[in-house]
């Protein structure tokens, strides 16, 4: 077997960091975009955006359970996937409900960013209670269908490893959907019309609507794009792990971390800030013994765990990473400010 | 009604509303509100001189609420000798290495041009300060965390009068505002509330790990107290006699000797409760009675119109010569003081430290609310705002029970939506404060006791 410590030290590695930092980047990196393009088009930072991805995901989770009950599934993949396309449409409907009644009066009195933050916590602390009034505080789990693309014990029989390589299919289904989503969002702002006014308002409010662009349609497609990625960001992540309230909650803090690492109104930067994140979050936490066990000679071999940080910093780590950007370069990754 | 009638009016409904719950429930629940009630106030300047008059959004709150409360078990609880024997150098040590190491980081950063240099540079100290904390922290703390770890296994505190650590909680509170201000002041607004609720994340995360500093979360009890214990007031004299001729028509109107007896025994456990209550509450008061003082004389000084005119122009303010960022640094630190001491005044009421219990997204905001509804820019707004909101916060449970009670009045015992609607009553009370915010922003902006345009 000696032959194959360094292939078991990479599936190693793979089973514990890089797909799991992979996934998480993915789900992180799609909720950070729609809060950077309501940074970017509406100008505040979105304190309710975490509870609008618990919001649609429990709006899946009930139509899973819908199409579990009449006894419509998606075969190998999860039901959830069916699910979303009607989640979104209710999460966007009541979006942009909230927004007529709350965002729109701030909007037009054209008060300050930060007003508009502080109005983003009242709606918080409202979603918070609509979700946890509709489907309670508790963790919930709605995955179904196969649960494993790569099973470890299948892949040891096979190619004889110490190691078992793992790909749960919701860590594919995760990468896949992700990459889909971003393309697509994309592919909307730099070459369609809409995308490209959108661009603008964003740019130069004044100047987009001298130009005819008619800034209500833009704040509707903007809260229906954010719905669309907030929704599916949440259910991957739910597919994933669990779907928990406060869970969720909690998942603003590396939105925000990622959003400003990247560069905040940048979707590029939201995506590589939602990785950077994601992969210090786990290659920082990991305890690296096992991996330098199979590497190294047996006389070298560490004593400790070999870990950088202990996993209950795991969410103080995404700040530390923030912070060190506040100081080294306050603009984030990717230079920008708008979208 | 006029702005000059509506802080008495305010207040006195505040007043009313305790009294109900004084004769609804009990006195010793109203005055258990009430002192919440005054360390929330606390809070409330504190976040108020920050952004009423400095207009800075800081939503680290919690995170130096938690400071407060470390100081608290830091300055009072005794010291584990035996841990400091045996592995307080590593600690101290340790200590040293880290502050060198920063030290040495600044110097690179500020005095080295070449890029390249400067880069390995900093790499090679965090590399090398990293690998000689870990030498000599890892093994100590695990030393301290071994000595006795159901008790202490930590390195315990000073082992003064729990008081002190109100005045230490606000000096370990604004050296830390200093820190995080210097980072985070440039930044816009939002980003600034951003990075500070980022940071208040930091320091919880590390006083609820770093067990060997606050034995994290195995939670400190059984802290010190500035007041008499209850079981001491119902053994002394005086106490005793005290009970009796309050109630002496009570005690007088019982026929036998023994019942008598039971009954001023009775009494003596009650009011021992409530004196102990009511010491409290007048400690807290005389705080807030002096930090609502001298934060009203510094701001009616020129030092305070300085501070407004920078909130309502940053520019103008600018061109006049003044210094922004200092001025923002100086009343960032001030305002998280404040917070601080308010902190260690609710570990010491609490009697223990519960790092578990510092939750920073949610209490933050509640303490924001308080200032929004109170009148931002009005730190009499933000006493009553501090006592409405914690009052809302601790009524709404069971008001919502009430209410929800009332909704599935016609349905059945067992039905599973009355079932619903009943388990669900505990979550009504975000949904009533995140209205009150959405309402007030909407057709109070200026809260219910708003700022003093002063005309002269």
């Amino acid at each position: 077997m000696e032959n194959f410590e360094f292939i078991n030290a990479i599936v190693l590695l793979s089973n514990f960091v890089i797909v799991p930092a992979l996934s998480y980047g993915s789900q992180l990196a799609l909720a950070t975009l729609s809060l950077t393009i309501i940074y970017g088009v509406l100008r505040f930072s979105n304190f309710a955006q975490a509870d609008w991805m618990s919001f649609g995901t429990m709006a899946t989770i009930l139509f899973t359970w819908l199409f579990q009950s009449i006894g419509i599934t998606a075969g190998i993949l999860p039901t959830a996937l069916l699910a979303l396309p009607f989640a979104i449409i209710v999460t966007a409907l009541f979006c942009l409900l909230i927004d007529r009644s709350v965002y729109s009066f701030y909007r037009k009195q054209k008060s300050q960013p930060i007003v508009l933050m502080i109005v983003s916590v009242g709606v918080m602390f409202i979603l918070q209670a609509v979700v946890r009034f509709i489907i309670g505080p508790n963790d919930r789990k709605f995955f179904d269908g196969e649960k494993y693309i790569v099973h470890a014990l299948d892949f040891k029989n096979y190619f004889g490893l110490e190691e078992g390589l793992t790909i749960k299919s919701t860590q594919l289904i995760t990468v896949i959907v992700a990459l889909i989503a971003m393309i697509s969002l994309f592919y909307f702002l730099q070459k369609t019309k809409l995308g490209k006014s959108m661009r603008a308002y964003s740019n130069n409010e004044d100047l987009a609507l001298l130009s005819g662009i008619n800034p209500e349609k833009i704040v509707i497609v903007t809260w229906v794009i954010s719905s669309i990625l907030i929704t599916t960001a949440g259910v991957l992540y739910g597919l994933d792990k669990s779907f928990k309230p406060f869970t969720y909650f909690n998942l603003l803090l590396p939105m925000f971390a990622a959003a400003i690492v990247g560069g905040i109104g940048s979707p590029i930067g939201a995506v590589i800030g939602g990785y950077v994140i994601a992969f210090s979050e786990i290659t920082l936490t990991y305890a690296y013994k096992k991996f330098f066990v199979y590497l190294l000679p047996e006389n070298l071999e560490p004593s400790g765990l070999m870990q950088v940080l202990s996993t209950d910093y795991k969410f103080a780590i995404s700040f530390i990473i923030l912070v060190i950007v506040l100081i080294v370069r306050p603009t984030g990754i990717v230079r920008g400010k708008i979208i | 009604m006029s702005e000059d009638l509506r802080a008495p009016v305010a207040f006195t409904v505040m007043a009313v509303l305790l009294a109900i719950v004084g004769f609804t429930q009990s006195w010793s629940v109203s005055l258990s509100v009430i002192n919440l009630c005054i360390i929330s106030s606390i809070m409330a300047i504190g976040v108020n001189l920050q952004w009423g008059y400095g207009g800075l959004f800081n939503a680290g709150v919690m995170g130096f609420t938690a400071l407060g409360g470390l100081t608290a078990v830091l300055v009072s609880h005794d010291p584990i000798y035996e841990a400091w024997d045996k592995a307080g150098i590593g600690i101290v040590i340790s200590a040293i290495i880290f502050v060198l190491s920063i030290t040495a980081l600044l110097f690179v950063f500020r005095n080295i041009e070449n890029k390249q240099i400067r880069n390995t540079l900093i790499i090679l100290i965090i590399v090398f300060g990293f690998i000689g904390i870990n030498n000599f922290y890892g093994p100590s703390i695990d030393i301290i965390e071994s000595i006795n770890p159901a008790k202490t296994g930590f390195l315990g505190g000073l082992g003064l009068p729990i008081i002190f650590s109100w005045l230490i909680a606000a000096v370990i509170a604004g050296l830390v505002a200093w820190v995080i201000g210097k980072i985070t002041l440039r930044l816009r607004s939002d980003y600034l509330a951003i990075a500070t609720l980022g940071i208040s994340e930091i320091v919880i995360a590390v006083v609820k790990h770093e067990d060997w500093l606050s034995r994290g979360v195995k939670n400190v009890s059984g802290l010190d107290r500035p007041v008499p214990y209850e079981i001491e007031l119902q053994q002394s004299e005086w106490f005793l006699n005290l009970v009796e001729r309050i109630n002496f028509s009570k005690l007088e109107a019982m026929q036998s000797l023994s019942s008598r007896q039971d009954l001023l025994n009775d009494l003596v456990i009650d009011s021992s409760g409530i004196f102990v209550k009511l010491c409290y509450a007048g400690l807290f008061f005389s705080v807030l009675l002096l930090i609502f003082y001298l934060s009203q004389l510094a701001l009616n000084s020129p030092w305070g119109r300085m501070l407004r005119a920078i909130r309502d122009n940053e520019e103008a303010a600018s061109a006049m010569g003044k210094n922004i960022f200092a001025q923002h640094l100086q009343i960032f630190i001030i305002g998280s003081a404040i917070i601080g001491i308010a902190g260690a005044m609710l570990t010491t009421l609490d009697g223990q430290f519960t790092p578990g219990s510092y939750r920073p997204l949610r209490f933050t905001f509640i303490i924001w609310l308080m200032v929004i509804i109170g009148g931002s820019g009005n730190n009499l707004g933000s006493i009553f705002g501090g006592f409405f909101i914690w009052f809302i916060w601790i009524e709404a449970e069971p008001l919502s029970i009430g209410f929800m009670n009332m909704l599935a009045g016609g349905l059945e015992y067992d039905n599973p939506l009355r079932m619903h609607l009943l388990g669900s009553a505990a979550h009504l009370r975000l949904f009533i404060m995140g209205l009150l915010l959405l309402l007030a922003l909407r057709f109070m902006p200026r809260g219910v006791i708003p700022e003093k345009i002063q005309k002269k």
